[in-house]
């Protein structure tokens, strides 16, 4: 930059090197005072301590091949053959060993739906239409029983086919939950108002984990006789009823932030309660709050981690269990490296969607 | 339909009635809700008198028959169930306290990072907060637990970094001074100290408001609390015996130790929590106009008086509410512990359970405790609040 | 649309679950399949292979029963349960039988709403420690940090054993086994304490070197394992009892997998009532006549079946023991086929 051609046109002078370029920016972002200097000198050390030994267990040093934990008994780095072994039991769990294709075409699918559903370009019937028929594939895909596939009981489902759908199912279905709670608080009538209420703050007030220890301890004795619900449906209704609550919360917000003059308006209109409430509350308000219901969706589908503690096989106790093996032992750091890059993978994806979608509809909504 | 008016309208049916449709609504939903309890209670009690389960909360009092290796209070396997529970709540208020302590501190640490002028410093706080927020806690724990037990050398190995003080996969063994009675005599001049400093800091405001000059208050009283402290613990005789760690047989005698599951929790939630405390520390100051700081650096302000003085008290009115729930929510996720082996509030409930048979108290139990809890919490944190937001607007 | 799937799948999940309490007999028959709650993975006595089959000697006593019940060991579905929930899901109607080398105990028999069937496991508690920690008997080990399954009768045997020979043994619970065999062999606890079978299971299958552990010899307690069921449940419990006593009668009368049809032919009273040829021994019980002939056809009598998961031919090598038939100095007796 700093060495301009002179040439016949008018000549614009470049300010001097120092004030633009590289190094004016180092200047002006790394060295701008003397403490700056000092703290940009320190992160830069220990960053020279950090990134090559981790670049050189991660990739250089690693193994990638073999299938024994013989292959790394004189690896300095990361052994990735613990993957290439374990992979299938970390992803399905104990997921029938020949027919582990079907959860991953139907993982596959739910994705591309939750995918989908994220642009708004696609809002609209067809989208309906797309879940109104992958939804059913999905269940037929992992259930089968007919059709031609073997039935796979959901007590063999496992790894990251039962976190998607615990995630999944909860947000869905918690998600109308939400919007009614949060219509209960906000209720002019004040017996609905204290029963949502009090439902949203107890909930919110105690752990997940005593949800899931209700859910899979104390269900089954609220039932009557001979009625029964198996262990996957107790952890994912008890999912549903804890995010209700906070979806709740989430869609209260949406619905104090919309102005009172659309309200207003709305009754103006002559409108009945339900009315304006589906015809002009929901709408604006649910908008406003979407990048808010990401970031629940986010939390849910780290939460839903938690199953492993009332013994269901979702992704992290897979993980953990393929390195339960003493031969594998040595190689915790790998799984967890592996799971925490799968989590990170779905999560830090989503933080970024909702991002831009705060962005695109802030650019819209702003009045 | 009808209109939205008190008085209905003539030939407007009762049922269109508005105030009447709203007592009906109340009146279905109280039914559906007395319905649905009812069936649940009567459900389970016909269910817990067929298996013949005894229920009540008598079992509390019953020798508890286990240990439990970490204890604020004593606990000995001939004590209730009742204190075992307490000695898991001592010991998940512990950790909870401490974490929010630490959570706060680096949390504010790492915000202020991220809006560092320097660049290479404020992108190292953006990668700490994405990774952290976006990977599941319990995997985090699992981690920082499996670092600790494995990574760290056994005992005889332990590292040893400073005379009395080791660290192995055992957890830390630290030298304390042993307690005598003499030492009352410190924490009484401790106490002297606080009251003293509290009293010279209202002297110090009443004479900024007066004069403006400003007074370093904060060091005064730390200089304060520290001496009284000091002189306290002469007049008690000066004991200063320390009870050293040493190793003896399979662990440590003497000294206090910190074990790898509690330091494993620690961590876990202090580091999972900093990074949302540090997105609403970041989102606090942002949100102060930054015609406050250009106000401020005109008046002449340094940077570090700036942020001390305008801007974090401002951004406190925003910070406080959104800070109250994650602290709570690291008080919620604290009963992680179960998952690797501290003993906090639900994992002795847990035993208590299984060993019992009672899973409806004991799942009661949990929800009744971190329910109250969460409540002290965040009432206190209302009120801290509420102070913040009413000194802004009275000046 | 979600929802309406949900509760599609509701119905299916629902339809495939459970129990009438106090009938589980008639409901387990309705439904044609066993629900056995087993062990999480305990090698020899409940756990899974690779592709999910399960093995031990618990799970085939669940093979035992369902094989009593359809005439067919394979009608069995297993639910893996930890310390903490077995109860629970068998006081809930979660499952029909509990096969999860459990001990009983008055407390247990009485106030969890459960009742035990007679012993197919006699065991006791010991200790596990590694060799180069040069310790020959309990007494040195004291201020050992002792890692154990919470809520399980080790716990409780190991705070009485501290209480009464002050050993300040510090004691670290996990929920899961796997998570107590970790922490021992990261070295986070010096022992590792449990029930001795399962501790020769673990030293033989969980650790790298089993040469490099050892087990003490001390036995600190009495650890009678049994299949539960619901308090109350008395057609079902008689029949999980008279399911493990024929594996146990038929060990004793020499009837095995592979004569049980050629025994069938003999005209010893005592084979022809066990094998159902004659004496309606079935029927009192609800089920076939030939019920214990399926047993040991598919399963195989009791010697068999801990020869092939805890004896010489498993991974775990353990010895009989107590046990062994009465006749050879154990202690399983099982009641006559009168």
């Amino acid at each position: 930059m700093s060495a301009m051609d002179h040439t016949e046109e008018p000549v614009v002078l470049a300010p001097p090197g120092l004030q633009i370029g590289p190094v004016a920016w180092c200047r002006k972002n790394l060295f701008s005072s003397i403490p700056n200097t000092l703290l940009t000198l320190l992160a830069l050390f220990l960053l020279w301590k950090l990134i090559p030994p981790l670049l050189d267990w991660l990739l250089f040093s690693a193994v990638f091949s073999g299938s024994s934990p013989d292959a790394c008994k004189d690896a300095v780095g990361a052994c990735w053959t613990l993957i290439g072994v374990k992979h299938r039991f970390m992803l399905f769990g104990f997921y029938t060993y020949d027919e582990q294709w079907r959860p991953l075409i139907a993982t596959v699918i739910l994705l591309c739906l939750i995918c989908g559903s994220g642009y708004p370009k696609f809002w609209g019937k067809k989208l309906g239409v797309a879940w109104l028929i992958g939804l059913p594939l999905f269940g037929w895909l992992m259930w089968g029983g007919f059709w031609g596939l073997p039935l796979v009981e959901t007590d063999k489902w496992g790894g990251l086919p039962l976190t998607v759908v615990l995630a999944a199912v909860g947000i869905v279905v918690s998600f109308p939950l939400g919007v009614l709670l949060a219509l209960g608080r906000r209720s002019a009538l004040p017996a609905i108002r204290t029963v949502s209420t009090a439902y949203i703050e107890l909930i919110r007030g105690v752990p997940l984990i005593s949800v899931l220890f209700m859910a899979s301890v104390m269900f089954p004795l609220f039932l009557p006789e001979g009625v029964t619900i198996n262990k996957l449906l107790r952890a994912q209704v008890g999912i549903i009823l804890f995010t209700a609550a906070y979806q709740a919360e989430t869609v209260r917000g949406g619905l104090q932030a919309l102005p009172k003059g659309q309200y207003e308006a709305g009754n103006a209109l002559g409108l009945s309660y339900w009315q304006s409430t589906l015809l002009i509350v929901l709408p604006q308000s649910l908008k406003l709050v979407i990048p808010s219901l990401v970031n629940q969706f986010i939390s849910t589908f780290k939460d839903t981690s938690l199953v492993l503690i009332i013994g269901l096989y979702d992704f992290l106790t897979t993980t953990r269990t393929a390195v339960a093996d003493p031969a594998w032992q040595p190689f915790y750091v790998e799984s967890y490296a592996f799971a925490a890059i799968v989590y990170f993978g779905f999560c830090f994806s989503m933080s970024r969607y909702s991002q831009f979608l705060e962005r695109r509809l802030g650019a819209q909504g702003r009045r | 339909m009808t209109l939205r008016a008190t008085d209905r309208p003539s030939g407007v049916p009762w049922y269109n009635d508005e105030k009447t449709r709203g007592v009906l609504y109340q009146v279905v939903l109280l039914a559906v809700v007395l319905f649905v309890g009812w069936w649940l209670v009567s459900n389970t009690l016909r269910n817990l008198e067929q298996r013949q389960i005894s229920t009540g909360f008598g079992f509390l009092w019953r020798e508890a028959g286990f240990a439990i290796a970490e204890q604020r209070i004593r606990f000995e396997p001939t004590d209730s169930y009742a204190r075992a529970l307490i000695v898991g709540l001592l010991n998940t208020l512990e950790v909870s306290a401490i974490g929010i302590v630490l959570a706060t501190l680096l949390g504010t640490v790492v915000g202020v990072a991220r809006l560092s002028t320097n660049w290479l410093i404020a992108r190292l706080a953006t990668v700490y907060v994405e990774v952290v927020r976006n990977i599941p806690l319990l995997l985090q724990l699992f981690f920082w637990y499996a670092f600790i037990t494995q990574s760290l050398p056994g005992v005889r190995e332990a590292l040893h970094p400073l005379p009395g003080v080791f660290l192995s996969n055992r957890g830390l063994a630290v030298p304390v001074p042993e307690f005598n009675e003499g030492q009352a005599w410190a924490l009484v001049g401790g106490a002297i100290g606080i009251a003293a400093s509290i009293f010279l800091a209202r002297w110090a405001r009443k004479r900024q408001d007066a004069t403006g000059q400003p007074f370093p208050t904060i060091f005064a009283a730390l200089g304060l609390i520290i001496v009284f402290s000091f002189i306290g613990w002469l007049i008690g005789g000066a004991h200063s015996a320390l009870s050293i760690p040493e190793k003896s047989g399979f662990g440590f005698s003497g000294g206090a130790e910190l074990s790898p599951e509690f330091a494993a929790l620690l961590i876990g939630l202090t580091v999972y929590t900093a990074a949302f405390i540090a997105e609403i520390v970041r989102g606090g100051v942002l949100a102060v106009a930054y015609g406050q700081t250009e106000a401020a650096m005109a008046l002449g302000l340094k940077s570090g008086l700036v942020m001390r003085l305008i801007l974090l008290p401002q951004a406190l009115r925003v910070i406080v509410p959104p800070m109250t729930s994650q602290y709570l929510n690291l008080f919620k996720n604290s009963t992680l512990a179960i998952a690797i082996g501290f003993r906090d509030f639900v994992s002795v409930d847990d035993t208590v359970m299984n060993q019992t048979g009672q899973a409806i108290e004991c799942v009661a139990l949990i929800m009744a405790v971190y329910l109250t809890v969460s409540l002290l919490i965040s009432s206190f944190m209302n009120w801290y609040n509420n102070k913040v937001a009413l000194r802004g607007s009275t000046r | 649309m979600l929802q309406r799937l949900f509760l599609a799948a509701t119905f299916i999940v629902a339809a495939i679950g459970n129990a009438h309490a106090g009938m589980t007999f008639d409901a387990v028959k309705a439904r044609g399949m066993l629900v056995c709650g087993v062990h999480t993975g305990l090698p020899g006595f409940g756990a899974p292979n690779e592709k999910g089959v399960w093995s031990g000697i618990d799970v085939d006593l669940c093979r035992a029963v369902a094989a009593a019940m359809f005439g067919d060991a394979t009608k069995v579905k297993y639910v893996a349960l930890t310390n903490s929930n077995r109860f629970t899901s068998l006081q809930s109607g979660d499952i029909d039988l509990l096969a999860r080398s459990t001990t009983a105990t008055l407390a247990r028999d009485t106030t969890n709403g459960i009742n035990f069937a007679p012993v197919n496991f006699y065991d006791g508690q010991g200790f596990l420690v590694a060799t180069k920690r040069n310790v020959k008997s309990l007494p040195d080990l004291r201020g050992a940090t002792v890692c154990t399954l919470s809520g399980s009768t080790s716990e409780q045997n190991l705070a009485d054993y501290n209480r009464i020979h002050k050993m300040s043994f510090q004691a670290i619970a996990f929920e899961k086994i796997d998570e107590v065999v970790s922490a021992y062999n990261t070295g986070r606890c010096d022992v590792l304490t449990t029930d001795k079978s399962q501790l020769g299971s673990l030293r033989a299958t969980q650790m790298t070197t089993p040469d490099d552990h050892v087990i003490l010899p001390e036995t600190i307690s009495k650890e009678p394992f049994a299949a539960a069921v619901r308090h109350g449940d008395d057609q079902w419990l008689d029949l999980v009892k008279w399911s493990l006593y024929a594996m146990i009668e038929a060990e004793e009368a020499g009837v095995t997998s592979k004569n049980v049809a050629e025994k069938a032919k003999s005209a010893d009273p005592n084979l022809q009532r066990l094998l159902g040829v004659n004496g309606n021994m079935g029927k009192a019980l609800g089920v076939d006549d030939k019920f214990a002939y399926r047993i040991v056809e598919q399963v195989g009598n009791y010697g068999e079946s801990f020869d092939r998961n805890l004896g010489p031919a498993s991974r775990i090598n353990l010895e009989r023991g107590l046990n062994h038939l009465w006749t050879n100095g154990g202690l399983h007796y099982a009641a006559p086929f009168r």
